[in-house]
């Protein structure tokens, strides 16, 4: 008998505790993949968030650190300065990068810091129970915005990848969702992307993933994929911010 | 080795560079404001690297990944930033990682002022961030004292797998003495196999963390800490005993403060007053033993540049057995020898 699908060895047997439905599976596979493809796990230092990928740190198989909310890029910076020959990546939801952690990753892409960071964007705060991120888009409920996140009090969702996009030392930014089967195969196309540039020690990258949380968003997984594609999708473009010159 | 006139904010980043420490990660705030400016001009002569953060937070948590790389790090700062950096120690001492912080404090609360203070004694020795954890407070006195202890902090923080603080107040950081480099103590230090260098493909993957959702877990987890914080209170207290055999007053001071102190002492003596003084080393762990070595003392003392905060360890350590009392200057202002004096005269004439 043939194995035509197995586990990579990117990451560990430790069975997920992510939501039915929820994409960080899909997620951390394709870092794991990259990974592996390109010869680099035992090279990898993580850097995990606190967020819903808090226990990222039992599910890649390589070394990690778990960070404070919102540090994971004050930590990798730490690392990789101790660690330059090592792959240093960091792994965050939109509560932690684009709120809590907003100093850390804009002054990591500011000293164009050599590692890669995995933005998960759902809109929301998962773990702490559906509260509204600066991510969450207008109307969109939250157990913080119970009638709506309105604009005229909480101001429009922060659109990170074009803000890191302006800072020079981010030398890699690209948006992609993972809601269907081709965006997940162009998101792992980027993720590798991303980890390429921190080999080729060219800067900081960043890929943001759109990504779904049913369980939150009060859906059911497959209207989340199809709400991510209505909602999501119109308001933050997917595409290439910033790439190098070389090997484009 | 010969002795160099050298400015306490740099003679502390030189013996950090002696002690093997590579990585400083740092953030401008006065009166420290010279240590990483050394470690800035020092580091990358010697292939090492500095960073300057964006933030105090930063700077502790770029510590905390370093640490985890298995490197000797230090961050510095002063008392408002230090207040900004307990959240990363918390982290540290969780994780139980080894690093080297350092707090040239000033006056408070919050912005305060920039000349030298002591009231950041609860900040330091009570765990200013959340959680369960301790970690060692070396207060030195002297400049060459900052340096010694400042050596010897790397060793016993990867001894322990904790963070260190030396705290100098703001007349440490940015007086001169000189000063001169010596090796530590040899001391057998484990080897940093947890650290997250990469697997090499050669071993299970290494984890630094302090989350543990599991409450079994974590208290078994306290409880570690815990008996890694009771040995250092068993081996790493220090302290001073100056003028206190026979001596009827004892007055308990560190730092800066202590300087002052035992001129106070000596002029007491001259005038035939017995006064000594009980200077700690180690703020944490408080050297309470020292409070049984002054059988003929009868009233106590705690001078410090605060309104009294290590009075009440010097409280806990008497455990009730002498009135103790309290002199301090604070918000930048330095106690007079001739101060002190006259509050002894004062607590043993019998007080008014």
């Amino acid at each position: 008998m043939s194995t035509i699908f197995e586990r990579t060895d990117g990451l560990t047997d430790k069975q997920f505790h992510y939501c039915p439905g929820c994409t960080h599976g899909v997620i951390h596979r394709l870092v794991g993949e990259v990974l592996v493809e390109l010869g680099v796990l035992g090279k990898a230092v993580g850097v995990a968030p606190v967020g819903c990928s808090v226990l990222a740190y039992d599910y890649f198989n390589c070394d990690m650190h778990e960070a404070a909310h919102g540090r994971a890029p004050a930590v990798a910076t730490g690392i990789k300065r101790v660690l330059p020959d090592n792959v240093v990546f960091t792994y965050q939801g939109d509560g932690d990068l684009a709120s809590i952690g907003t100093a850390e990753i804009i002054h990591a892409a500011h000293r164009g810091e050599k590692f890669t960071t995995i933005f998960v964007n759902n809109a929301i705060y998962g773990m702490t129970g559906g509260q509204m991120a600066p991510t969450t888009l207008i109307g969109q409920k939250a157990t913080t915005a119970p009638y709506g996140r309105d604009a005229a009090t909480t101001g429009m969702p922060l659109r990170m990848s074009e803000m890191l996009a302006t800072i020079d030392g981010a030398v890699f930014v690209e948006r992609v969702t993972v809601h269907n089967v081709a965006g997940i195969r162009k998101a792992k196309k980027a993720i590798k992307k991303a980890f390429e540039v921190q080999i080729a020690g060219l800067g900081f990258g960043i890929v943001e993933i759109l990504s779904t949380c049913p369980t939150n968003w009060g859906i059911t997984p497959v209207e989340s994929l199809k709400w991510l594609e209505e909602n999501m999708l119109p308001y933050y473009p997917l595409g290439n911010f910033r790439t190098p010159e070389e090997g484009k | 080795m010969a002795k160099v006139l050298m400015k306490g904010n740099e003679a502390i980043g030189a013996a950090a560079i002696k002690a093997g420490c590579k990585f400083f990660f740092g953030y401008p705030i006065t009166p420290q404001n010279e240590l990483p400016e050394f470690m800035s001009r020092e580091l990358p002569k010697i292939d090492g690297v500095f960073v300057q953060a964006e933030s105090e937070v930063a700077a502790i948590n770029m510590i905390y990944g370093a640490a985890g790389a298995g490197a000797r790090t230090m961050t510095s700062s002063s008392s408002p930033g230090m207040a900004l950096k307990q959240e990363g120690i918390s982290y540290i001492a969780g994780a139980e990682l080894p690093c080297v912080i350092v707090n040239i404090s000033r006056g408070g609360p919050g912005l305060g002022g920039i000349q030298p203070s002591q009231a950041d004694y609860f900040q330091s020795t009570r765990g200013g961030g959340n959680g369960d954890y301790r970690h060692l407070v070396y207060a030195p006195s002297t400049l060459q004292e900052a340096v010694d202890l400042t050596i010897e902090a790397f060793d016993i923080a990867d001894y322990y797998r904790n963070p260190v603080i030396v705290l100098g107040d703001g007349m440490i950081g940015q007086m001169m003495e000189p000063v001169e480099f010596n090796e530590p103590k040899k001391r057998d230090l484990p080897a940093k196999d947890w650290a997250t260098t990469g697997t090499e493909d050669k071993r299970r993957p290494n984890i630094i963390n302090s989350l543990a959702l599991d409450p079994a877990e974590l208290e078994k987890h306290n409880i570690k800490l815990d008996n890694k914080y009771k040995a250092m209170e068993e081996n790493e207290v220090r302290y001073e005993m100056y003028k206190t055999e026979g001596a009827e007053l004892i007055f308990v001071a560190y730092g800066t403060t202590a300087r002052i102190v035992k001129n106070a002492v000596d002029a007491l003596e001259a005038e035939g007053i017995k006064a000594g003084l009980i200077r700690p080393i180690t703020l944490w762990p408080f050297p309470n033993k020292a409070f049984n070595e002054i059988p003929t003392a009868k009233a106590l003392v705690s001078v410090e540049m605060s309104m009294g905060q290590m009075i009440d360890d010097v409280k806990i350590a008497n455990n009730g057995k002498l009135p103790v009392h309290f002199y301090g200057r604070t918000g930048g202002m330095i106690p007079t020898p001739e101060a002190i004096v006259e509050k002894a005269k004062e607590i043993l004439g019998g007080g008014k």
